[in-house]
């Protein structure tokens, strides 16, 4: 890595002491020694094992649950379902109010994602927990299913979740975020070219090295001492205490050693159950996912698509860019409504454009609920906007880089979401991009400047 | 269910337990004898966060039945320092900043100390064999490959 | 067929943190009898490495050096609140919050050097090196262990501060969407290199060189890090990772490291890592959040190259063989 001291040395003072030295990591010493302690690294005497049992159907009504046989297996010490958690329908968001609440704990009476959590297990050991689980018996009704987003938004689909009442998120604005700045019809009809192209991922996969999971210890004076990898130390805790109707003074998290996170371990899923089951049990509990559970159950960044429609100049401006953005969100909400929404304040990118029209959907259809994940509600987004970015280019009969470094932000440029830019460095980035991968633009472009015009 | 005795030697000291028949070294290490520095990250082989060296052979303790290593001489990371000095693939690992979330760090440090047993002056392509079969979601790799290669640097150094 | 070679071109910006949610972040701050820091926090370090950051931090605005300064984080019966690690906010939240705790601890301690050396506070300075100086006298100090000391057994004074960073929440305006996502951005250029087999749909990523602009460098080894982890996945996000390879289709979901691909040791590009540094106004000493944007810039970037060397475009990630050779059938016969 090499640091380039020459760009905004006249905004930057360069007289720190601690600050910007390539200190040694405190916690290095520790991680190659094998010294480091993560949660899965307690171990209390008497620990149950909690597995769960999910479902195998996409969407299904659960018409009954016979844990009789689970219960009679060896070591086997309590199998729970959704009657034994106190608040069972919940949503994480709700501590900042972005409601409803519209996922259970444990499933009840119905599954809407093939992995969803029905019945969990608690046992002397893993094995006996997961030879338990394999006798649960659940009698399902298969009902259709819905994977596909447009097909989900049409009339008459399956309705994914009943809390919702539709296959969108509600926000204030309606079934969309929206973000509407200057006319971008006129702005189309006074363009040279009008390019609408389409953009789709599929789910991505955090895979962090350490999976998922928690150790809880029941306390001797009413408390539980729940060892985690979360990424949120509080709204693990506080959605803990209102899924278990339980103080949050009886409940103390430990954490901050986490192998590996990049967003899939903000979800508050393991530890409820785990510390509800040491609770029932008065035994300390561990529930660790598997690596197929943190595969395919974990929540994945989310599949997008994005549609935009932009009209540019044969000069190189972009005058008008319209993105249609939908998030799948899977069966349940967790973090998605909020990503779609952050979407739609990063949309049209770095970019000066006098009119723009922004609408991002949080559609919901039967797959693995998604939820943050590096770059949340933006990684996708980039990825359209940048490669849109190149068509447009040779579209005109530009140099790729030249034509950004026309549309670049610059400080005082209003964005779509009317907010001053402010701090840009989008032009000196590609001014070096240019200079280190001998990439040469116009010297106009290399003579250009972040800072304000005419400042 | 009836215990199997094992016992073995884990970096230099005797260890004797008894075990459920098919315990997983990694769980038989971690959870009867209390050495963590293994880790389980898939329990089924792919991702190399709880290699251990057994007799000198570079191994996966979650593919590796506890009771097969009777007799054996284990070592873990855990076990690499000695009197409280790092050994030289801990230090390259600290100074070319190659620990993030440290998760997989052990099993790397195995797969190198197992290379460097053999190959004390392993090319860039050798470190890469070695180290294939260990996951790191963090680094992008390559400042551990730079710390396997500095640590082999420094034990040549040594030896002339 | 041929394998042909190609370079794309992308840049990017990317908000700190989620204003769109409310953003707070606590640090408290005191000193041991003999004048050692404790910075206690519940923010979690997933290996980016916050407690390190926060004891620079930390050890910069009291003015001594980072070995004097522990990091206790992450419990929440000591620690107070952190809205978490995500929204690249870690540093930039938690590194305000420990900068304001900081500053308060730091006049204490001024205040109590004061009394001892018979001045005003406001005329002494610390060196960085566990010392505090008359202005213009540096013969006339003390040493930060003797004032702890005094503090703690002389004259009676709690060193220590609190601090709170809360960026207010943004409610987007319902019909114009109106909204104050960020108070910062960081920034990135990434041009990338490809080899394309045309024969067998491969993509081989021969060098990425990225350009990214994050404020300051807090620490610029952990900001290597950093960047260097987030380029390799943003080209594995490009060309490799998918958990449903037929997407809408729920099946075929890969449920191990054997299935689910990223490149691995022997597949890595050559890398080239730049950092331009413009502070941002409100980040502690400048800083931004580098920690996602850098996996950003690669995926575009690829898959530019990919359409300069075979001259189709592949809009649907992952960029797999399959789709190439997919899209050059299609292109044949047209």
């Amino acid at each position: 890595m090499e640091l380039r001291k020459n760009y905004f040395a006249d905004v930057r003072k360069d007289d720190l002491h601690e600050i910007g030295q390539p200190r040694p990591r405190s916690d290095s010493p520790g991680h190659v020694t094998g010294k480091t302690a993560y949660f899965a690294d307690r171990s209390f005497p008497g620990m149950l094992h909690l597995k769960m049992v999910r479902s195998p159907h996409h969407h299904a009504r659960i018409r009954s649950i016979d844990t009789s046989e689970a219960e009679k297996h060896p070591g086997v010490v309590r199998v729970l379902t959704a009657k034994d958690v106190p608040h069972n329908v919940y949503t994480i968001l709700i501590l900042i109010q972005i409601g409803p609440e519209d996922e259970t704990v444990l499933a009840d009476g119905k599954v809407r994602w093939k992995g969803e959590a029905v019945v969990a297990v608690l046992a002397e050991t893993e094995r006996a927990a997961q030879e338990a689980a394999a006798k649960v018996r659940i009698d399902y009704e298969v009902l259709p299913a819905v994977f596909d987003m447009e097909e989900a938004l049409k009339p008459g689909a399956p309705l994914v979740n009943e809390y919702h009442g539709q296959n969108y998120y509600l926000y204030d604005s309606g079934e969309c975020r929206k973000v509407r700045f200057g006319d971008v019809e006129a702005g189309f009809a006074g363009a040279d070219h009008i390019l609408e192209q389409s953009y789709q991922s599929s789910p991505i996969e955090h895979a962090p090295t350490e999976t998922t999971g928690c150790v809880v210890a029941p306390e001797g004076n009413d408390r539980f001492t729940c060892y985690t990898n979360t990424q949120a130390m509080f709204f693990t805790l506080d959605n803990t205490s209102i899924i278990l109707q339980m103080p949050g003074s009886k409940l103390h998290f430990v954490g901050g050693t986490v192998g590996g996170g990049f967003g899939g371990k903000v979800d508050v899923i393991v530890e409820p159950i785990a510390i509800l089951g040491a609770k029932l049990t008065g035994r300390p509990v561990c529930f660790i996912y598997s690596r197929e559970e943190e595969m395919q159950i974990s929540s994945p960044r989310a599949a997008e698509k994005v549609v935009i429609k932009d009209g540019v100049m044969t000069d190189g401006r972009i005058v008008a860019r319209k993105v249609t953005g939908y998030t799948d969100a899977g069966a349940y909400s967790r973090h998605s409504p909020y990503g779609a929404q952050k979407g739609a304040g990063h949309y049209p990118g770095p970019y000066t454009i006098p009119n723009v029209w922004i609408d991002t959907y949080c559609v919901y259809t039967n797959r693995t609920p998604s939820s943050a994940m590096r770059g949340f509600g933006v990684t996708i987004g980039d990825f359209a906007l940048e490669v849109q970015m190149d068509k447009l280019a040779r579209l005109i009969g530009m140099d790729p880089l030249e034509f950004r470094f026309i549309n670049a932000y610059r400080d005082g440029d209003m964005k779509a979401h009317r907010q001053p830019t402010e701090g840009a460095a989008l032009i000196e980035c590609m001014q070096e991009a240019s200079r280190v991968a001998n990439w040469p633009v116009a010297e106009k472009y290399m003579a250009m400047s972040s800072y304000a015009k005419g400042a | 269910m009836a215990k199997v005795p094992v016992q073995f030697t884990l970096n230099g000291s005797e260890k004797a337990e008894f075990i459920d028949s098919g315990t997983t070294l990694l769980n038989a290490l971690r959870d009867k004898i209390g050495d963590t520095s293994p880790k389980g990250g898939c329990h089924q082989g792919t991702c190399g966060a709880c290699s251990v060296i057994i007799d000198g052979e570079l191994r996966l303790s979650c593919l590796t039945l506890a009771e097969t290593c009777d007799g054996a001489a284990i070592t873990t990371t855990l076990g690499l320092a000695e009197g409280g000095v790092m050994h030289p693939l801990q230090r390259a690992f600290l100074d070319t900043f190659a620990t993030q979330c440290g998760f997989c760090t052990p099993g790397m440090i195995m797969a190198a100390k197992v290379l460097l047993d053999h190959t004390p002056n392993p090319s860039r392509d050798e470190v890469i064999e070695a180290l294939s079969g260990n996951i790191c979601r963090c680094t992008g790799y390559e400042p551990i490959i730079q710390a396997v290669l500095r640590a082999a640097r420094a034990n040549s150094q040594n030896a002339a | 067929m041929a394998i042909r070679r190609g370079r794309g071109v992308a840049a990017i910006n990317y908000p700190t943190g989620m204003n769109l949610g409310g953003d707070p972040t606590q640090a408290l701050v005191h000193s041991t009898p003999t004048g050692n820091f404790m910075v206690t926090l519940s923010s979690v370090d997933l290996g980016q490495g916050m407690k390190q950051i926060m004891a620079q931090i930390c050890a910069e605005t009291i003015g001594v050096p980072t070995d004097r300064v522990v990091v206790d984080t992450a419990d929440t019966d000591t620690g107070p609140h952190c809205m978490g690690t995500f929204a690249s906010r870690g540093t930039h939240r938690a590194g305000n919050a420990v900068i304001q705790a900081a500053r308060e601890a730091r006049q204490v301690m001024l205040e109590v050097a004061a009394e001892e050396l018979e001045v005003n506070a406001s005329d002494l300075e610390t060196d960085g090196q566990g010392n505090i100086l008359v202005k213009g006298a540096p013969q006339k100090s003390i040493s930060i262990f003797d004032v702890a000391l005094s503090a703690h057994f002389k004259r009676g004074r709690s060193i220590s501060g609190r601090g709170m960073f809360l960026i207010p929440r943004s409610y987007p305006e319902k019909e114009t969407g109106a909204m104050k996502p960020s108070t910062c951005y960081a920034h990135a250029c990434t041009v990338a290199e490809v080899e394309v087999d045309d024969e067998t749909g491969e993509v081989t990523v021969l060098t990425v060189k990225n350009v990214f602009e994050i404020g300051r460098a807090l620490n610029p080894k952990m900001v290597e890090q950093q960047l260097v982890g987030g380029s390799w996945m943003g080209i594995s996000h490009a060309l490799y990772e998918t958990t449903e390879p037929y997407y809408p289709n729920r099946d075929h979901g890969g449920t191990d490291f054997n299935q689910y691909l990223m490149p691995g040791p022997g597949d890595l590009a050559e890398t080239k890592i730049i950092v331009l540094e413009r502070p941002s106004a409100d980040g502690p000493y400048g800083a931004k959040g580098p920690g996602e944007m850098c996996a950003n810039p690669q995926i575009p970037a690829v898959a530019n190259a990919v359409f300069d060397a075979v001259g189709v475009r592949i809009d649907t990630l992952p960029i797999t063989p399959e789709r190439i050779l997919r899209a050059l059938k299609a292109q044949a016969a047209n």
